[in-house]
Order: structure tokens, then C-alpha cells, then sequence
């Protein structure tokens, strides 16, 4: 069995998830892009375990998961507080540190 | 490798959906789909522990995290399609059609061979396995991320919590300030008229009509009036022989002879039944 199939769709993943970041404007929507750039580069990591035959891929993909959770609740912690003062969720709004 | 060729489509259609779908919850629903698939493709890699974590963690856990605070930022939170900088859009699309480009040609020119496979790794069980290698080797790592989850969890609770600046209203001060706007501006002590009354309809969208015939603009909920979806009474029942015939009803002798219903007092009661399935 041969894993560059798996390689080429975490690639093409991680490309649309890039995108996605680069141009949305709802912070909530660029967050969940980031989350399939993570979800991308563990099945690289999966995949990779499979060819060498060791489990450090997974273990490293069980890692990414730990912090993007972590990730996750800070970062929707500050898009909530982001909305309570300026009510949007749109990234072109906080720009107050900017002048 | 059949399941991977009928997945990874869905897969690669749905994350070109989030791109491009308006609303946020559909992006998220988008997301659930790929990550549902993903963990099946874990399976599939001989991960039976990450396609568990994978269902709980992410689809269980963090999408629904996403949902919830979509649920309170407002679902109607759309994207904005004004370009603060000019031809960003354009831009970001060329690099990122770039990037996969370069990406996928450059896999194209390596051969990893065949996969080793993880029948070894896994022969006494790939939950054993990956606990013997998460608890020695890669021990402190597993340490420093209790360190990291418990500081997102105070931080976001530091972040959500929200101080009491002023007082709780009570019944008794809430009381005492509708008294005083009453002796000061004149305002009507008792509560505010309900929708609907006088009307030939007693849907909430349909004002309550005064002695005189005008609407009252206080009897229908200033988020309705908000959002422009306040209909007009006297509208309504004139429409009510179009609703029966759309419901099927036989319209009753003397009923479309019915003089206006801003003039009789029967007319709330009869139009609560006419109208009542239909609203």
C-alpha cells in the first residue's frame, strides 16, 4: 500500500484551509480554516506513521489535538469578547491598535 | 484503499464548500462532514485511537464549541464582501493555488515506496502501543499539556467572565422608575398593550389597533418593528377570504359582508379561528 494519495489530500486540504484564512472576514469562519489546516497536517502525520512502521506519528497527531482544543477555547473566548465590545465578528473591525 | 478514493472527494468538496458558503453554521456543518471523514480515514491507517479522539475531540467537542458561540454571536453574522485591502482576495487565491501546486508536484516527484505498515507497532494493541511511547519517551511533553489545558481553561473563563458593574434591577426599584417616568414624561403606568387586539388577526406581527383605527406602535415587539416584518391590520383582514380559500375552507354566507374589523368588537374572536392555523 502506497500513502502518497493520503500525502497529496493533506496537501490539497491544507492549501484550501490556507486560502480560507486569507480571505474570509468572519473571525469564527477563519478559525474553523485554521482547525482544517491542523485536521490536514495530522493525516500527514498518520499517514507517515503508517510508511515507517512506527507510532510516533500518531502521538505526535495526538499532541496536535491537545492544543488545538486549546487553541480553540482561548481563541473563541476572544472573538466572544472581541463581539461584546464591538458588536462584530469581523476581522477588518478590531483594528483600533492600528492608529 | 476503497474507502479512501470514495472519501477523499467528499472530503475535498466540502472544504472548497467553506470557502465559499455565506453563512458561518454552514461552514461549520461543512467541517463536521470532513472531520467525520477523517477519522474514518484514521481507521482506515490502522489509528483505531486517533478515529475515537477524532469523533469525541473534534466532532464532539470543538465543533459544537464552534456552534455554540456562533449560536450567540448571531447565525446571522455573515461575511462582509467589501475588501479592505484592494485585490487581497485575488492575491490569496493565486498563492494558494500556488502552494498547492508546489505541494502536490513536488510529492509528485518522490516515490515513498511501499508502507511498512504498523502490524509490528501494533501487534499487542495501538492503545497499549501509543501509551507506552506517551508515558516514556514523550513523557514531559504529555506533562507540559496539562499545564497548557488548564491554562486555556482559566483563561477562557477569565476572558467569558463578565463583572457586575451596577446593581441587579428588583421589582421594587423597576417599580419605583416606571412611577417616576410616569410623573415626570407622562408614561403609561400599566404594561404595554398586547398585539393583535381589535385586529381581525392575533399574530404577534400585527399591531393592536386603537379606538380610532391607527396602529399602536407599542403593542408589537421593537425587534419585529426592527426587522420590518410588522404587518399592517387592516391589511390582514381584508386578506382573510384569500386564506380561506388557500386552506380550503367554504367561505361562510355573511362573513365577506363583514363590515371592517377596526369597528366591531366580535371581530378579535372570529379572526382568532379563522386565522389562527394559518398564523
Amino acid at each position: 500500500m502506497n500513502i502518497t494519495a493520503y500525502v497529496v489530500l493533506s496537501a490539497i486540504l491544507f492549501t484550501i484551509g490556507c486560502v480560507g484564512v486569507l480571505t474570509r472576514r468572519n473571525a469564527i469562519v477563519v478559525f474553523m480554516c485554521v482547525e482544517l489546516m491542523l485536521n490536514a497536517s495530522n493525516l500527514a502525520l498518520v499517514a507517515f506513521a503508517k510508511q515507517h512502521g512506527n507510532l510516533d506519528g500518531q502521538v505526535a497527531a495526538f499532541f496536535v489535538m491537545v492544543v488545538a482544543a486549546a487553541e480553540v477555547v482561548v481563541g473563541l473566548a476572544i472573538i466572544m469578547t472581541i463581539f461584546r465590545t464591538r458588536r462584530s465578528a469581523s476581522v477588518d473591525d478590531a483594528s483600533l491598535l492600528k492608529y | 484503499m476503497v474507502g479512501f478514493w470514495i472519501l477523499a472527494p467528499i472530503m475535498v468538496l466540502c472544504a472548497l464548500g467553506i470557502l465559499f458558503v455565506r453563512k458561518a453554521v454552514h461552514a461549520a456543518l461543512l467541517l463536521a462532514v470532513v472531520m467525520i471523514c477523517l477519522a474514518f480515514l484514521y481507521a482506515g491507517l490502522d489509528a483505531p485511537f486517533l478515529f475515537a479522539v477524532q469523533i469525541i475531540v473534534y466532532t464532539g467537542a470543538i465543533l459544537m464549541l464552534f456552534l455554540f458561540v456562533l449560536m450567540l454571536v448571531g447565525v446571522d453574522a455573515s461575511d462582509s464582501l467589501v475588501e479592505t485591502i484592494r485585490g487581497q482576495r485575488v492575491v490569496a487565491t493565486i498563492g494558494g493555488v500556488g502552494l498547492g501546486m508546489v505541494l502536490v508536484i513536488g510529492l509528485g516527484q518522490i516515490s515513498l515506496g511501499t508502507a511498512v505498515g504498523l502490524d509490528d507497532a501494533n501487534s499487542g494493541g495501538n492503545m497499549q502501543a501509543i501509551a507506552n511511547i506517551l508515558f516514556s519517551r514523550y513523557v514531559f511533553g504529555f506533562e507540559v499539556t496539562s499545564a497548557l489545558l488548564i491554562t486555556a481553561a482559566v483563561g477562557a473563563m477569565v476572558l467569558a467572565h463578565r463583572e457586575r458593574l451596577t446593581p441587579k434591577d428588583t421589582q421594587r426599584s423597576l417599580a419605583a422608575q416606571r412611577v417616576q417616568d410616569f410623573s415626570e414624561k407622562g408614561t403609561h403606568l400599566g404594561p404595554l398593550p398586547p398585539p393583535g387586539v381589535y385586529a381581525r388577526h392575533n399574530a404577534v406581527d400585527t399591531p393592536a389597533l386603537l379606538p380610532d383605527g391607527t396602529a399602536a406602535e407599542s403593542s408589537v415587539s421593537r425587534v419585529l418593528a426592527a426587522r420590518g416584518t410588522v404587518r399592517s391590520a387592516p391589511a390582514t383582514a381584508d386578506a382573510v377570504a384569500e386564506i380561506e380559500t388557500q386552506l380550503g375552507w367554504a367561505p361562510h354566507a355573511g362573513r365577506d359582508a363583514a363590515p371592517p374589523a377596526t369597528t366591531t368588537e366580535e371581530a378579535p374572536a372570529t379572526g382568532g379561528q379563522e386565522t389562527g392555523g394559518h398564523a
